[in-house]
């Protein structure tokens, strides 16, 4: 286990170092001079500022020694400053993030709330009403357009029934009951995927067990079937969870950069459209980073949780 | 499905596409897809015969009119009708999921074969490539490019193609490796076939059914995908209309107007659909293997 961990660490280093390349090379894509992307508009500058500009980011340095510079200030957390405020990116994305990552947290408890005993009572009752409604629940949570479904909530919710806020957004940790309430909307419609993603799969999970020899032993030994389940089986059933939140972190935070702007959250997401529309380009770089980092992390974390939680796979060479 | 197996060998030879075809409209949501994408594309390919009004043409004694006979889903607070919109909407978003789509084939294929083929050093720089590409979603790059060239369908397509690169690659290459170790292929190699012949004439021709299933889901998600920019307002401009922009536009207009906001939504819904359906469907016939290995 441990060597197949250091193994993952260890090739976690290229990998990372192509990432910040990538992110970097954005920079590329800016036609015309990027000294005056980088100076946001609205300024007006002379060739006397404009040389100023570039060599304060190097740019007049070749390609491979800028990405060196932009690299090293990244590594020790200096992302440049945002042409919106004037304050480091780095300072503004970690507030930010703070949202994003309670948001984030919060659409996701709530699709696995939803989604694994959707799934085991589907698989219980295969081929009965319950089953065909999840099916097709699940089914149409992986086509809809979670934004859609947020734009519907809201007329649904907020604007006809008036249960409950459609914008804005209340710190968890200080007042959860309206924060919990804020969120709701913007969770659901975060989630909706991820949870249609794990019902299905919960769902075959479970289904797969339900058929093992361990779970028959148990049931001729005569424990109730309410056991059987919850006990022997669930295991078995929170493994795709473990998968979906690997293959769905992306999407999520994806998801995030459209809900967000959607409900007005205060996040990391949303900061990134501002600063789309104000041409704040090393904001926007800082926040494609910072949340490809998060997928790179996440995506490690499951392989190892993975590795830890079924002892059927086998790692070590 | 036996009976179908068996009524396919009975009748004369068909074409393989044909035969696929035949067994992917006899799944139910499959029929169903390929019925609502054929609609699609007609209606796009068709428009500027069908359109009843010009997409962007305003009409101020017309504003917010909801379902009427004479604009059938009514208009906007431009006083635009949306039928016509929502058609134009149809062929942005099939060209944004086809052109997304070829960018992922034309790139990840030839990578993926590689990384197959000569194994080792090459392999392991490509796939690591794809390991770091795959770390963003195709929203990200978007909004990457989006900050650095503004929004247009180039970037849009672009940025979409450039995130289904790495997926095709896996999936090409995880079908690949068995492949590569057929006798076929060392026996080619053995002959003296060069590289490239062997790689097109025997490896690629073998892995194609998961690229065409994988492609098939990829542009249900362009399509959602393009419709994300459209609404926070980083993708495809107006004035053209575009599923995704037009929920932007619909979204003040909430209270006066919801069919506004539910009209563009449930296009998408249903193309998607479509899509994963037939995705499913042909995956269900190229290779019940595949189950549970693409998503």
């Amino acid at each position: 286990m441990w060597r197949y961990v250091a193994r993952r660490l260890l090739q976690m280093v290229p990998v990372l170092l192509m990432v910040t390349m990538m992110v970097y090379s954005l920079m590329l894509a800016i036609p015309g001079d990027p000294a005056r992307a980088l100076v946001g508009p609205g300024e007006s500058l002379d060739e006397e500022q404009l040389a100023l500009i570039r060599k304060e980011h190097h740019l007049d340095e070749p390609m491979i020694v800028q990405y060196g510079i932009w690299l090293s200030r990244a590594l020790s957390g200096d992302l440049g400053r945002s042409t919106q405020n004037q304050r480091p990116v780095a300072e503004e994305l970690r507030t930010r993030a703070a949202v994003t990552l309670q948001f984030g947290i919060v659409a996701w408890i709530f699709a696995v709330l939803i989604a694994v005993p959707a799934g085991i009572v589907s698989a219980v009752y295969r081929g009965k009403a319950v089953d065909y409604v999840a099916t097709i629940l699940s089914i149409g949570g992986v086509a809809i357009p979670n934004f859609w479904l947020g734009v519907m909530s809201i007329l649904l919710f907020g604007v006809k029934l008036g249960w409950l806020p459609a914008q804005g957004y209340v710190d968890i940790t200080e007042d959860p009951i309206e924060g919990l309430r804020h969120m709701a909307l913007p969770a659901f419609a975060l989630g909706i995927t991820s949870c249609a993603l794990i019902m299905r799969q919960s769902r075959s999970a479970m289904l797969e067990v339900l058929a093992q020899d361990y779970v028959r032993t148990a049931r001729a030994k005569g424990l109730r079937a309410f056991q059987v389940i919850w006990i022997h089986a669930l295991r078995n059933a929170l493994l795709p969870v473990v998968t979906v939140f690997g293959l769905q972190t992306g999407r999520i935070f994806a998801g995030a950069v459209v809900i967000e702007t959607l409900f007005g959250i205060p996040g990391m997401g949303q900061f990134m459209v501002q600063a789309i529309f104000a041409r704040d380009f090393m904001a926007v770089q800082g926040a494609v980073l910072v949340m490809a980092l998060a997928v790179l992390i996440a995506n490690l974390a499951t392989d190892l949780v993975y590795a830890w939680l079924d002892p059927r796979i086998r790692y070590d060479e | 499905m036996s009976d179908l197996a068996a009524d396919a060998t009975m009748q004369k030879p068909r074409h393989p596409a044909m035969q696929v075809l035949v067994k992917v409209l006899a799944i139910p949501q499959a029929a169903f897809g390929v019925v609502i994408i054929a609609l699609t594309l007609l209606a796009a390919v068709s428009a500027p015969l069908i359109v009843p009004y010009d997409a962007e043409a305003m009409d101020f004694d017309n504003l917010l009119t909801g379902f009427t006979s004479s604009h059938w889903l009514g208009t906007d607070q431009m006083g635009r009708d949306t039928l016509a919109r929502l058609i134009v909407g149809a062929q942005v978003a099939l060209m944004v999921s086809l052109g997304a789509v070829g960018i992922g084939v034309v790139l990840g294929v030839p990578l993926g074969l590689a990384a197959v083929y000569f194994r080792g050093f090459v392999d392991d720089i490509i796939m690591r490539m794809m390991d770091a590409l795959v770390v963003f979603p195709s929203l990200l790059i978007a909004v990457g490019l989006a900050a650095a060239m503004g929004g247009s369908l180039g970037t849009v397509i672009l940025a979409i193609g450039i995130a289904n690169v790495p997926w095709m690659a896996r999936v090409i290459r995880s079908q690949g490796l068995t492949i590569r170790e057929l006798d076929y292929v060392a026996a080619a190699e053995a002959g003296g076939m060069s590289h490239l012949r062997i790689i097109f004439a025997h490896i690629l021709p073998n892995s194609v059914a998961p690229v065409i299933v994988q492609s098939t889901l990829s542009m249900g998600y362009a399509v959602l995908t393009e419709a994300a920019l459209g609404f926070i307002g980083v993708g495809i401009q107006p004035p053209t209309p575009t599923w995704g922009n037009m929920l932007q536009q619909a979204f003040p207009m909430l209270d006066q107007q919801p069919m506004l906001s539910v009209v563009p939504g449930l296009a998408i819904f249903v193309l998607v659909l479509a899509f994963n359906f037939v995705g499913d469907g042909l995956r269900d016939v190229l290779d019940p293997r595949l189950k549970g290995v693409i998503h």
